[in-house]
């Protein structure tokens, strides 16, 4: 069942839900901290529109800052900015940035240890059309190696704003995940949201497994678990945004309740989410688990729906990836 | 205003700075030492003469920005730094070792004074152009400097902050270019050829001005003509000979990437404190 604390929409499950893309998000987030602080500024690499940088620019044409297309140079201009006292988002697919600039982000903002919000749109197989080249699967992986950088990937547009609104406040460097599909807005401005503090989103009363989630798929993992519970089987769903650092508290506390984890996310099997609390749960806690992910596959064409169960992270994947991992218990 | 005074002045400063650039290489045993010999007299001429900052407030607001972009000749300018009263100069032995604030590749958050954390090429004219675009913003009247090597300037990413500083018209930013023509693997034009530099920068929009990169009053000038100019960045192309002030070094890219060793380190010593032969060492070791 849902948990009531988490103050989730009342729509959750109907076919009306609102749908929008977490970049909305971020779209509404800069603006709302463009109005609180004046410090903030938004760095653009040729693609205000569709990473909805373009908000800020109407609000704020003074402090929007195209770069072209130089996802390098948008990095690095962003750390002197902030080495000079400013608070720059910068805006790009997340194919580009991180994928080009990853250099320029280890050096002159992780390592300089300034506050740039690195802000990676259209993350993951949902893409779709555009295929591999701008379905990037490893951006987590590669941001959460980099000491001194937060990584949150968000699960919807409502969460998407909270994060980007904080993100300009927390003073450090952090990398913001977006992605480009319309998915269910199904959290609520009562929701709670805090840098590095997991959620439970589904609290079954004597759950056998414990899924934990990011982005868009925490969606879909509850979809999971509530067709689960009607078949007898309860697990508990964590919304995870904040990858790194990892509530390390509330996984380990599910972990021991259930003995059973599923990690869901729309990245490589390799070094994101499901890899983070794999480290967590092998040094304190060892649990059978099961990943749902990408496994070792660069994506494709077609639309997001297609693809996110061509590559098996759709609710009938991540149900089955319960079972699997509950045989592992018995 | 510079006076024939002020250019002695800057001149004794750059031969101490090469002094202690061979004493801190040598103790470090490892480190670039052709790059920041030729660039001492640059670099006693900025901390001495034409930055504006307070070495005991490093944090001072309006300070004029010094980013270093090709960090491996950071040496030169820890000994600047330490002959300007940052830290004490004796810290500079420290270079290199466990647990200094003296990195072998400048770490901005380790030293105050730094202003940036740069290593990898080609990136420190953006981070200038990010300090000068936020001061433009602001109204801020200091100035950013940004001194890049010539090597550097085979990677994409500075031709990206050239284009990004024309577009902008950042005025308030000035680029120094230690041209002495030698990177790595050889010679620059061999290497990946970057000529015409002034040509390629007009065409960015910038105002381009050219040094010998040794001759304090050419450069000083220079500065100053970049200053004046109000409506685009401005880059000085200073002409330099790596390793200058040591004969052995000068000319020679072999010296880019190695320390002197001992022996090496006190003809090296004798031949700063002399003036290459010219007056008599009171302090040399024989």
């Amino acid at each position: 069942m849902l948990n009531n604390r988490a103050k989730l929409s009342e729509k959750m499950f109907d076919k009306d839900i609102e749908m929008a893309p977490t970049r909305d998000g971020f779209g509404n987030g800069a603006v709302e901290a463009g109005k609180a602080d004046e410090r903030v500024v938004v760095l653009c690499a040729d693609l205000a529109e569709s990473t909805r940088a373009e908000w800020f620019q109407k609000e704020f044409p003074e402090r929007y800052i195209e770069m072209g297309v130089a996802e390098q140079n948008m990095a690095t201009v962003a750390s002197g900015l902030a080495n000079y006292g400013k608070i720059p988002f910068i805006a790009s697919y997340a194919a580009f940035s991180p994928g080009r600039n990853l250099e320029q982000i280890r050096t002159t903002i992780a390592l300089n240890d300034v506050p740039v919000i690195v802000c990676g749109m259209h993350a993951g197989v949902s893409v779709g059309p555009d295929g591999a080249t701008h379905q990037p699967l490893e951006d987590i992986a590669m941001m959460r190696a980099l000491p001194n950088m937060i990584v949150v990937a968000p699960c919807d547009a409502e969460e998407a704003r909270k994060a980007t609104l904080v993100a300009a406040k927390l003073g450090k460097p952090i990398y913001l995940r977006f992605a480009r599909a319309k998915t269910p807005v199904f959290t609520t401005k009562e929701t709670p949201f805090e840098i590095g503090k997991a959620e439970v989103f589904w609290a079954p009363s004597a759950p056998q497994a414990t899924i934990v989630a990011c982005g868009a798929l925490v969606h879909n993992a509850i979809l999971a678990a509530r067709e689960l519970e009607k078949e007898g089987v309860q697990v508990t769903v964590i919304n995870n945004h904040t990858i790194k650092p990892l509530d390390e508290d509330t996984i380990l506390k599910a972990a021991k309740e259930t003995g059973a984890v599923v990690t869901v996310e729309e990245h490589q099997k390799a070094g994101g989410l499901g890899s983070a609390v794999a480290e967590l749960l092998a040094k304190k806690l060892p649990t059978p688990m099961e990943f749902v992910g990408v496994d070792d596959s660069f994506g494709q064409s077609g639309e997001p729906e297609e693809l996110i169960e061509h590559y098996g992270l759709d609710v009938p994947h991540i149900k089955h990836a319960v079972e699997r991992v509950l045989r592992r218990t018995q | 205003m510079l006076t024939d005074e002020n250019i002695q002045n800057i001149e004794k400063k750059a031969n101490a700075i090469r002094q202690t650039l061979i004493e801190m290489l040598e103790e470090a045993k490892s480190g670039h030492t052709a790059g920041p010999l030729g660039m001492a007299d640059i670099f006693a001429a900025m901390y001495f003469h034409v930055l504006k900052h307070d070495p005991k407030n490093p944090a001072w607001e309006e300070r004029d920005r010094l980013i270093l972009s090709n960090g491996h000749i950071v040496p030169v300018r820890y000994a600047a730094m330490a002959h300007a009263g940052y830290f004490p100069v004796e810290e500079c032995l420290t270079l290199r070792k466990f647990g200094t604030r003296l990195q072998g590749h400048p770490e901005r958050a380790k030293l105050p004074g730094l202003e940036s954390t740069s290593g990898p090429l080609g990136s420190g004219l953006s981070q200038a152009a990010g300090y000068a675009y936020g001061a433009r913003m602001d109204g801020k009247k200091f100035y950013t400097y940004c001194l890049m090597s010539d090597g550097e300037h085979d990677a994409g990413n500075l031709w990206e902050a050239a284009m990004f500083a024309g577009k902008n018209k950042l005025a308030n930013l000035i680029g120094i270019i230690d041209r002495n023509n030698i990177q790595i693997n050889g010679y620059t034009e061999d290497v990946m050829p970057l000529e015409s530099l002034r040509d390629k920068y007009e065409s960015f929009g910038w105002h381009v001005l050219e040094v010998d990169g040794h001759n304090i009053e050419q450069f000083v000038t220079a500065v100053g003509e970049a200053q004046a100019i109000y409506e685009k960045p401005s880059v000085i192309i200073a002409h330099t000979i790596a390793g200058k002030g040591v004969k052995e070094i000068e000319f020679d890219y072999r010296w880019h990437g190695k320390p002197p060793s001992g022996d090496e380190a006190k003809r090296f010593l004798k031949e700063l404190r002399t003036m290459g032969g010219k007056i008599k060492c009171i302090d040399c070791e024989e």
